[in-house]
C-alpha cells in the first residue's frame, strides 16, 4: 500500500510545487492539499480541500483519509503578506490543529515534515557567523514572524516527544531565491537601485527554490528524523548580491531604518524589521547535517543569486513565462472523478 | 569556500591534459567526488568578512607605518607554526589599540599566512568601520567562530583576552596586565585542539596613553570607555584622535603553550583553564617586564 500524504498551503508557492512533485510518485497513493484559497499550479491528481485558516475540518479530513504523511508548508515567513493576526492564525494556531488532529486517538500520521525558516535564529549582533541546528539564540524572538515561528517550532517539538513513533523532521531554510518565487529580497533586487542600510555590508546566504524542494522530497523519502538547516554553500556580501544582479546600491540610513524603509512601498518593496536586521548583522546557517545524511544541493547562495538574476533578465526580454493557471472546480471534478476519463492503471 | 572552490576547477582548465584530444582518466577521487558547484563570485570576500584584496591593500596603505613609524621588531617568530591552527595571545593597550594591527600585519608580511582578530560584536555594530573591521579580518569573539577558524579551518587567530579592560587603562597603569577574562581562550584552544602563542607587545601602550576617562560620557555614547589622550594634548582633538605616537614596538614571541586534552570534548576543568590562562597571563607579564627592564628608551627602544 502506498502513502497517504496530506499537504498543507496548497496555493502558496511551496506547497503547489511540492504536490506537483510528489503526484509524480507511484509509491503514493493519495494526495490531499488543504487550503484557504484555490491551488495556483495545475495539478493531475491532487484532492484539493477548501478549508479556514485554522484548519478547524483538518480531523475530519485526517481520519477520513487515513492521511499517514503530513507536508506542513503552510508557514508564513514573509510578514509582509498579511496582517499580524492572520499570519498567528495560520503559523501558529494551524499548526495547533494540524497536530491535534494527527496525535488523535486512531490517526495513522506516521510521518511530518515541517518546513520552517532560519529566522528562527533572529539576527543579532552577538551572534555567531554560522548557526549549527542546535545554537541556541543570542535573544528572545522580538519580530513577530520570529516569534511566531518559534512557537510553531515549540508545537513541532511537544509532537515530537508526544509521538516517538512518528518520524518528524523540522527543515529550516534560508533566504530563497530563484525564478520564480517573489519575495520582499527578492523584489528589492529587481529595483533600479538596491536598498541597503548605510555603512552595513553583511553576508547573505541563500537557498535555490529547486534545492528547497528536492530537500523536503529528500527528507521525505528518507524519512530522516530531527531538525536541518537548509542553504546554500557560502556567505556573500549583500553589495555583491547587488552586483550579481547588475544593480548599484542604495544607502538608507541605519537609524531609524523602519520609517526610512517605508518610502519603498511606493514601489512595491516592504522591507520588514525582520529583514532590516539581516541588512544590518546577516546570517549564515551550517547545512552541513542534511550534507552528512546525503543530501547534495544544485545551488551555491551564490548561484541562486545567478539564477535568479538570469531568470528576471529572461522575463525582461519575453513577458511572463510562466503560464497561468486558474482553478475551475467542474473542471477538476471532471479530470478526476469523470468515468470518461481513461487513467492510467484502469482495466 | 568560494576560493576552494575556484581553486579546485581553474587549474583544471588550464592544464594541458584538458586540452589533449585524447580522453584522460579521470583520477580515482575526482571520479567519486561529485563536480564542484558553479559559485559565480564577483568579491573574495570570506564567510567571516575578510577579503585577501582588501588586506593586501591594507598591507601596502600600512607597511610605512609598520615600518617606519613603529618600526616594528620581532623576536621568536619561528615560535608560530607554519601550517595548522594556534590561538595567538598577546597584552592589549592603547585607547584606539594599535597592537592588533601591527601584530596581524607583521605576521601576514612575515610569514604569509592570514590572521583573523577576535574583538568585540562592538565592532560590527559600527556603520562604516565595522564593514573594514571585517574586510580586514575582525572576527566577533563568539566561541563557534574561534572553534571553526582554529580547528576546522586550521587558520591562525589573534585574542586579546583583556578585553576592553587593557586599552582602557590609565597610562599610570601601563605594561600592568588586566584580568584575563574567565579564561575562555583557554577552553577554546582545548577544544580546538591548538596551542596557545602568547605575544608580549611593548611600545602600544606609549602610542595613544590614556590620561583622562569620562565615564559619563562612555556611558552616553554606549562606548566601554571615553579617553582623553596624551595624543589630543599634543596634536590637537583631531589629528591627536587618530595619530599614534611614534613608539617603538618590540615583540616578542613566548613559547606556544600545548594543553595534553582531547579536543571537541563538551566540558573542561574549569579550575584546569583558569590555571593555565593565569599562567600565561604571568608569562606575558614577565616577559614584558623582561623587555622593559631592557629598553633604554621608548622612541628608539
Amino acid at each position: 500500500m502506498g502513502k497517504r500524504v496530506l499537504i498543507t498551503g496548497l496555493a502558496t508557492f511551496w506547497g503547489g510545487l511540492v504536490a506537483k512533485a510528489l503526484e509524480q510518485d507511484p509509491g503514493i497513493d493519495v494526495l490531499v492539499g488543504l487550503d484557504t484559497r484555490e491551488p495556483t499550479v495545475e495539478l493531475e491528481r491532487t484532492e484539493y480541500v477548501r478549508t479556514d485558516e485554522n484548519y478547524s475540518i483538518l480531523s475530519r479530513i485526517v481520519r477520513a483519509a487515513k492521511v499517514d504523511t503530513i507536508v506542513h508548508t503552510f508557514l508564513v515567513v514573509d510578514s509582509t503578506m498579511m496582517r499580524a493576526r492572520t499570519m498567528h492564525e495560520i503559523n501558529v494556531i494551524g499548526t495547533m490543529n494540524l497536530f491535534a488532529a494527527a496525535s488523535q486517538p486512531g490517526s495513522a500520521v506516521r510521518s511530518v515534515v515541517v518546513k520552517s525558516s532560519s529566522y528562527v535564529y533572529g539576527a543579532a549582533k552577538e551572534d555567531p557567523v554560522w548557526f549549527t541546528e542546535e545554537t541556541p539564540r543570542s535573544h528572545p524572538p522580538r519580530r513577530r514572524v520570529e516569534r511566531s515561528l518559534e512557537a510553531v517550532e515549540g508545537y513541532v517539538r511537544d509532537f515530537a516527544l508526544d509521538n516517538p513513533h512518528v518520524n518528524v523532521t523540522l527543515l529550516r531554510f534560508s533566504n530563497v531565491l530563484g525564478p520564480d518565487i517573489v519575495t520582499p529580497l527578492s523584489r528589492a533586487l529587481e529595483l533600479p537601485l538596491v536598498p541597503k542600510l548605510f555603512g552595513y555590508d553583511p553576508r547573505f546566504q541563500f537557498v535555490h527554490e529547486d534545492d528547497v524542494i528536492r530537500s523536503i522530497l529528500f527528507v521525505l523519502e528518507r524519512e530522516l528524523p530531527g531538525i536541518y538547516n537548509v542553504a546554500g554553500d557560502g556567505l556573500l556580501p549583500w553589495t555583491e548580491v547587488a552586483h550579481i544582479a547588475g544593480k548599484r546600491t542604495i544607502p538608507l540610513p541605519p537609524i531609524g531604518a523602519t520609517w526610512a524603509a517605508q518610502p519603498l512601498r511606493l514601489f512595491g518593496v516592504e522591507l520588514p524589521d525582520e529583514l532590516l536586521d539581516l541588512l544590518r548583522f546577516g546570517r549564515g546557517v551550517d547545512n552541513r547535517r542534511l550534507k552528512a545524511a546525503g543530501f547534495r544541493y544544485h545551488y551555491t547562495s551564490a548561484g541562486a543569486v545567478q539564477a535568479f538574476v538570469e531568470a528576471v533578465r529572461l522575463r525582461h526580454a519575453v513577458g511572463s513565462t510562466q503560464p497561468t493557471y486558474r482553478y475551475e472546480r467542474d473542471v477538476e471534478q471532471f479530470f478526476r472523478h469523470s468515468p470518461a476519463v481513461v487513467r492510467e492503471g484502469d482495466p | 569556500m568560494a576560493e576552494t572552490l575556484n581553486n579546485l576547477r581553474e587549474p583544471q582548465a588550464d592544464s594541458p591534459e584538458s586540452a589533449s584530444l585524447v580522453p584522460v582518466p579521470a583520477s580515482e577521487a575526482a571520479s567519486q567526488e561529485e563536480p564542484p558547484l558553479e559559485d559565480p563570485r564577483l568579491s573574495d570576500v570570506d564567510e567571516w568578512g575578510r577579503s585577501e584584496h582588501m588586506r593586501e591593500i591594507a598591507r601596502r596603505v600600512y607597511d610605512p607605518m609598520y615600518r617606519y613609524w613603529f618600526r616594528a621588531e620581532w623576536e621568536g617568530l619561528e615560535n608560530i607554526p607554519t601550517d595548522g591552527g594556534a590561538l595567538l595571545v598577546a597584552n592589549h593597550a592603547a585607547a584606539i589599540p594599535s597592537d592588533a594591527p601591527v601584530i596581524i600585519h607583521g605576521i601576514e608580511t612575515e610569514l604569509g599566512r592570514p590572521v583573523y582578530g577576535l574583538a568585540d560584536q562592538l565592532f560590527r555594530t559600527m556603520p562604516v568601520i565595522g564593514v573594514y573591521w571585517a574586510r580586514l579580518g575582525g572576527v566577533v569573539a563568539h566561541p563557534d567562530n574561534a572553534y571553526r577558524l582554529l580547528r576546522e579551518q586550521k587558520q591562525l587567530v589573534l585574542v586579546f583576552p583583556e578585553g576592553s579592560k587593557g586599552p582602557a587603562k590609565h597610562y599610570s597603569q601601563r605594561y600592568r596586565l588586566r584580568r584575563f577574562g574567565r579564561g575562555g581562550f583557554v577552553e577554546i584552544a582545548m577544544r580546538a585542539g591548538v596551542p596557545v602563542i602568547p605575544i608580549a607587545v611593548v611600545g602600544a601602550e606609549e602610542s595613544m596613553p590614556i590620561v583622562y576617562k569620562s565615564p559619563t560620557l562612555a556611558k552616553l555614547l554606549g562606548l566601554p570607555y571615553f579617553p582623553i589622550t596624551a595624543n589630543q594634548l599634543v596634536f590637537g582633538p583631531l589629528l591627536g584622535t587618530v595619530m599614534y605616537f611614534p613608539a617603538k614596538f618590540r615583540l616578542k614571541v613566548l613559547e606556544p603553550v600545548y594543553f595534553d586534552v582531547p579536543p571537541d570534548q563538551d566540558r573542561y576543568s574549569k579550575s584546569r583553564i583558569m590555571d593555565e590562562s593565569e599562567k600565561i597571563r604571568e608569562k606575558i607579564q614577565e616577559a614584558l617586564y623582561d623587555m622593559l627592564r631592557e629598553r633604554r628608551s621608548v622612541w628608539f627602544g
